[in-house]
C-alpha cells in the first residue's frame, strides 16, 4: 500500500483557552476524496489552515507527500493548492491576469495553454477577459477553482467549494472534482455543509465535533455507525451534539 | 528569495495599477500638492525674508522630493500588504509557495518603483516651476536616495507588522507611521533647532542625516560622508530590526491565526 499523501497525527490547536482542534488524526491516500465534516466551529477550517501552513499547530504532526509540512513548506505547497469560499482573487484584475500571476507563483509550465484548459474545464472561457470583481458569486467560485487547479496539484484542499452555487453549477463543480480525481489521481480534502456533495464525491468522511474526530469511514459505515438514514441526519445529530457525548461516542471514537 | 516569485508578485501590482488608473492619482496628486505648497512658500520666503539665505531656502523643495522617496518606499511595503487584505487575497498568497523573503522582496521592488515615479515627476516639475534642480545634489543624491529607500522599507515592515499584530483596525498605521518620525527627522529644519532631548531622537534616525546632508550640499556644496556613513549603518540596523519584527509577527500571526482573521474580514 502506498504511504498516505496527507498524514495528520494528534493535531491540536489552542487559541488561548479555546481548543479548536483536539488530537485529530486521519490519512488520505492517493486519488482519494476525504470529506471533513462537522457543524460550524467543529474545527474543520482550522484543520485545513494548519494543513496549508497558515496556522501553526499547538501540537501534533502533519506530513504531506511523506514530508513534515513546516520543515518543507515551500516545496510541499508548490504541489498543493486550495480553494476556499472565504477567499477571492483581486477584483480589479482581469481573470487571465489573476491566473497568470498565480500560475507564475506556482511555476506552471506552458502557462497560457494551462489557463485556457482550466477555464474550459470550469466552463468560464468566455469570461477570460472580464474583470474578476464583476463576476457573479458562482463565477467567482469557479475562478477560485481555476486558480486551485492551475498547478495540477497532487493534494487539493477544497473548503466549501459549492457554498454559493446554484444546483446546476454545483453539479458541474462536483463533476470537475470527480474528473480530476479520476483522470489525474488528485487527492482531495473536501469540506462542505452540503451532504449531497459529500455523498456524491467523497470516498470517506471524517466527522468532527468540537475539535475532535467523532468517526471516520465510508458513507455507508457512517450511516451504520450512527444508525441513521442519511448523512444529513448524521450531520444534524452530530451538530446538536449533546446525546452523542452522553453516549460517550467521542471518547470511544478517539480511543 | 526566488526572483520568479518576486516577479509574479510585482506583476500583480503592475496589473493592479494599469487596471485602475485612479490609483495613480494617489502617486501623483499628494506629492504634487506638497510640491506646490512648499514651492510657493519657498518663493514667498525668498522674496520677503531678505537676502540672508535667498538660495538655500530652496532646500524646502529638496526636502519635499526626498521625503516623498522615503514615504513612497514605506507605502510600497505597507500598501502592498493591505491590497491583499482589501481584496481578500491574503490567504491565497500566504498559502502559496511564497516565502517571507519573496514577499518582502516584492514589496521593496514596488516601493522602489513608487518612489521612482514620484521623484521623477517632482524632480521635473520643481525645475519647471521653481528652477530647483535636484541633480545639483550631484553624486550625493545616490547615497541620499539609497538611505531613504532603506529606511522607508524598514518603516514599511514595521507598519505591516503592527497591522498584522493589531488587526485591520490598525490599517491607518500604513499612512501614519512615517509621520510619527517626521517632526524629529529634520526634514524641513536643522536638527539644532530641536530641543536637546529631541535631538537625540533625531540622531537615532538615519533620514535626519540625509536631510541635514542635503542642506549641507545646497549651502556649502560639501557632502558630509561621515554622517552619511552613520546613516547607512543605522539603516542596516533598522532594516535588520524591522525584518526580525516582521518575521516574528508573521510567526505569531500563524500561531494566533491572525492571518485567517484578516481573510474573513
Amino acid at each position: 500500500m502506498h504511504p498516505p499523501v496527507l498524514r495528520v497525527r494528534e493535531l491540536t490547536k489552542h487559541f488561548g483557552n479555546v481548543t479548536s482542534v483536539d488530537g485529530v488524526s486521519f490519512d488520505i491516500f492517493r486519488g482519494e476524496v476525504l470529506g471533513l465534516l462537522g457543524a460550524n466551529g467543529a474545527g474543520k477550517t482550522t484543520a485545513i489552515n494548519m494543513v496549508l501552513g497558515i496556522v501553526t499547530p499547538t501540537g501534533g504532526r502533519i506530513e504531506v507527500f511523506g514530508k513534515e509540512l513546516m520543515a518543507n513548506r515551500i516545496e510541499v505547497l508548490r504541489q498543493m493548492n486550495f480553494c476556499s469560499t472565504y477567499t477571492q482573487l483581486p477584483g480589479n484584475l482581469r481573470i487571465w491576469q489573476n491566473l497568470k500571476v498565480f500560475g507564475q507563483i506556482y511555476r506552471v509550465p506552458n502557462l497560457n495553454s494551462r489557463i485556457d484548459e482550466v477555464l474550459e474545464m470550469l466552463e468560464i472561457s468566455h469570461l477570460k477577459k472580464r474583470v474578476s470583481g464583476e463576476l457573479s458569486a458562482g463565477e467567482g467560485t469557479r475562478l477560485n477553482l481555476c486558480k486551485a487547479l492551475l498547478n495540477r496539484p497532487r493534494l487539493l484542499l477544497l473548503d466549501e467549494p459549492t457554498a454559493s452555487l446554484d444546483p446546476d453549477i454545483a453539479d458541474k463543480v462536483r463533476r470537475v472534482v470527480k474528473r480530476i480525481r479520476d483522470e489525474e489521481g488528485t487527492t482531495i480534502l473536501y469540506t462542505s455543509h452540503n451532504m449531497r456533495d459529500v455523498e456524491e464525491v467523497c470516498d470517506r468522511v471524517v466527522f468532527m465535533h468540537r475539535g475532535k474526530v467523532l468517526f471516520t469511514g465510508t458513507s455507508e459505515e457512517t450511516l451504520h455507525h450512527f444508525k441513521e438514514e442519511s448523512l444529513e441526519d448524521v450531520f444534524i445529530r452530530v451538530a446538536r451534539g449533546g446525546d452523542i457525548e452522553s453516549k460517550g461516542e467521542i471518547e470511544e471514537a478517539s480511543k | 528569495m526566488s526572483l520568479r516569485t518576486v516577479r509574479a508578485l510585482v506583476l500583480r501590482y503592475l496589473y493592479l495599477y494599469t487596471r485602475t488608473p485612479v490609483r495613480i492619482v494617489e502617486l501623483i496628486f499628494w506629492p504634487l500638492v506638497h510640491l506646490l505648497v512648499w514651492g510657493y512658500l519657498t518663493r514667498f520666503l525668498q522674496q520677503n525674508i531678505g537676502d540672508d539665505f535667498p538660495h538655500e531656502i530652496t532646500f524646502l523643495i529638496g526636502a519635499v522630493i526626498l521625503w516623498d522617496i522615503l514615504f513612497r518606499a514605506q507605502q510600497g511595503v505597507a500598501i502592498f500588504f493591505l491590497e491583499d487584505v482589501w481584496s481578500r487575497n491574503l490567504l491565497n498568497i500566504f498559502a502559496a509557495p511564497v516565502t517571507n523573503a519573496d514577499y518582502l522582496g516584492s514589496t521593496y521592488a514596488v516601493g522602489m518603483m513608487r518612489a521612482t515615479v514620484t521623484s521623477v515627476m517632482l524632480g521635473g516639475l520643481s525645475v519647471l516651476f521653481y528652477s530647483f534642480n535636484i541633480f545639483q545634489l550631484s553624486w550625493a543624491l545616490i547615497p541620499f536616495v539609497f538611505n531613504l529607500l532603506i529606511f522607508g522599507w524598514a518603516l514599511g515592515m514595521i507598519s505591516t507588522a503592527l497591522i498584522v499584530r493589531w488587526g485591520p483596525a490598525a490599517e491607518t498605521l500604513a499612512w501614519a507611521v512615517p509621520f510619527f518620525i517626521q517632526p524629529f527627522a529634520a526634514v524641513y529644519y536643522p536638527v539644532d533647532y530641536l530641543p536637546t532631548a529631541l535631538q537625540w531622537i533625531a540622531k537615532a534616525l538615519p533620514c535626519s542625516y540625509v536631510f541635514e546632508g542635503m542642506r549641507g550640499v545646497l549651502t556649502d556644496g560639501v557632502v558630509n560622508w561621515k554622517e552619511l556613513g552613520i546613516a547607512t549603518l543605522l539603516n542596516f540596523f533598522y532594516l535588520g530590526l524591522a525584518g526580525l519584527l516582521f518575521v516574528r509577527v508573521m510567526l505569531k500571526g500563524r500561531e494566533k491565526g491572525l492571518l485567517t482573521k484578516f481573510a474573513s474580514q
